[in-house]
């Protein structure tokens, strides 16, 4: 048994995400909008030793299965993150984390005259690049600290 | 050119600006020969919107003689301390329904991207005329069109001085030139060299960059000198602004180390960034840009009228 399966016990529904960036599961909480007022379980491994990573975190989210989307826009803070869906105790599907092409609504652009922050009744959208993302409207580029940025509420 | 609208310069292929500039070189003719009289009127029933929220004199003036030139009207939304602006009315709003009566619309604002959304929220050509420190793709147009008769796109080494972090001019035009054969000098004060995502795109499409803090390094080797404004509010202090703005003011004893036919150019207006003495010299040509200014967004409206009908 595991160090973190120690610190956290199984769940019977939902999904688990494994080798996120150590201190990072609080922001991909936030980035998939989960804040505990769903009232299911969340639990959260935080610097969990790991030989991979060094410190990894390590979130369960019980009755609730993450879409494929949901997975693609955790590549921004989690490139490496391992997503397992729990089904009466068994992981049934392991999603694959993938860089989408763009992420919309979930980043808030850092350019203070940028057109998106303006309250006009628009979306945010950044275009994922090799190493960072951009902004569709302003073409800011945000390369560090992108969790910083999140715009959930 | 097959767009809708025109938000940036990226969007423009080579191709693209090569149509617009020999289209504008026939309206230039034209108007030459016998000024509006010389041209049939090929939009009659045609209103164009002015929506600036940034005053631009010379800007909104030069798309309303150009729709007028073209044979259409123009209606304009006038200063915005009179409009529903003041009102807090979102731009979404503004122009959805300044969509309802016009057949095009142009438009400046201070923030970047303001265009780009103006454009997903209407069905009419949407002309950006500056969004902030973005871009300002009509104005690159003009500066092609001039840089085209003065000294030819390709085979091109141009200067571009100034304020390249917030000057939507220079933004554009450098993205504009990676269509082309074209080295690029940029000079400018360190607190005001390219933002990120333009040399990101200038990097990204393998264009010949360089940039100085020294006008003096480059200058012998130009076929073009872009000046632009530094403005005095972007430095904290007056002392910091005095000691670069003098160092890239342009006057005869800068161009003695120039080539003789070198070109020189400002977007304009100017404040003391070129000294008048050069006027009158054949390095002088930024009084015929802004001249080129109807031509090019003639032939500019021309196509996106005519993609939209
Ligand atoms: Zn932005």
């Amino acid at each position: 048994m595991s160090d973190h399966e120690l610190r956290i016990s199984k769940i019977r529904d939902g999904t688990v995400l494994d080798h996120l960036p150590g201190g990072s599961a609080l922001h991909v909480l936030a980035m998939l909008g989960i804040d505990g007022s769903e009232g299911t379980g969340v639990s959260v491994a935080m610097n969990v030793p790991s030989g991979r990573l060094g410190g990894k975190d390590v979130v369960k989210i019980e009755e609730r299965e993450l879409s494929q989307a949901e997975v693609d826009v955790l590549s921004l803070i989690a490139p490496r993150a391992t997503v397992n869906i729990v089904r009466e105790y068994d992981v049934t599907e392991k999603k694959r984390v993938e860089r989408p092409e763009s992420v919309r609504g979930v980043l808030a652009c850092p350019n203070s005259s940028c057109i998106t922050n303006a309250g006009e009744p628009v979306e945010t959208r950044f275009d994922v690049l090799d190493d960072g993302v951009r902004c569709g409207y302003c073409e800011e580029i945000i390369r560090e600290g992108i969790a910083d940025h999140l715009d959930v509420a | 050119m097959r767009q809708d609208h025109l938000v940036a310069a990226g969007q423009l292929s080579r191709a693209d600006v090569e149509g617009l500039l020999d289209r504008a070189a026939e309206f230039d003719a034209a108007l030459a020969e016998g000024g509006g009289a010389a041209l049939p009127a090929r939009y009659p029933e045609t209103v164009l919107a002015l929506c600036f929220y940034e005053p631009s004199t010379r800007t909104k003036m030069s798309f309303e003689t150009a729709m007028k030139r073209l044979g259409g009207r123009v209606v304009d939304m006038g200063s915005v301390d009179a409009s529903s602006v003041s009102k807090g009315e979102s731009l979404a709003d503004t122009v959805r329904v300044i969509e309802g009566y016009a057949d095009g619309l142009v438009l400046r604002h201070p923030r970047e991207g303001a265009a780009k959304m103006a454009a997903e929220f209407v069905d009419v050509p949407v002309v950006n005329a500056g969004d902030g420190a973005g871009q300002h793709p009509s104005q690159t147009l003009l500066d092609l069109y001039t840089i085209r008769e003065a000294a030819g796109l390709d085979d091109l080494t141009i200067g571009i001085v100034g304020d390249l972090k917030y000057g939507r001019t220079v933004h554009s035009l450098a993205t504009a030139l990676t269509e082309f054969d074209a080295r690029m000098h940029f000079v400018s004060p360190e607190s005001l060299q390219l933002p990120r995502s333009v040399r990101f795109d200038l990097h990204e499409s393998g264009a010949q960059v360089r940039e100085h803090t020294d006008l003096d390094e480059v200058l012998p080797e130009l076929d073009v000198l872009y000046v632009t404004r530094i403005q005095r509010e972007r430095f904290p202090d007056e002392d910091e602004y005095q000691k670069v703005a003098g160092e890239f003011k342009i006057d005869s004893d800068t161009l003695d180390a120039a080539r003789d036919d070198l070109t020189v150019m400002h977007p304009l207006p100017r404040v003391d960034e070129i000294a008048p003495e050069i006027d009158d010299t054949d390095h002088a040509h930024y009084f015929e840009q802004a001249h080129n200014g109807v031509p090019v967004r003639m032939a500019l409206l021309d196509q996106l009228l005519s993609n939209h009908e």
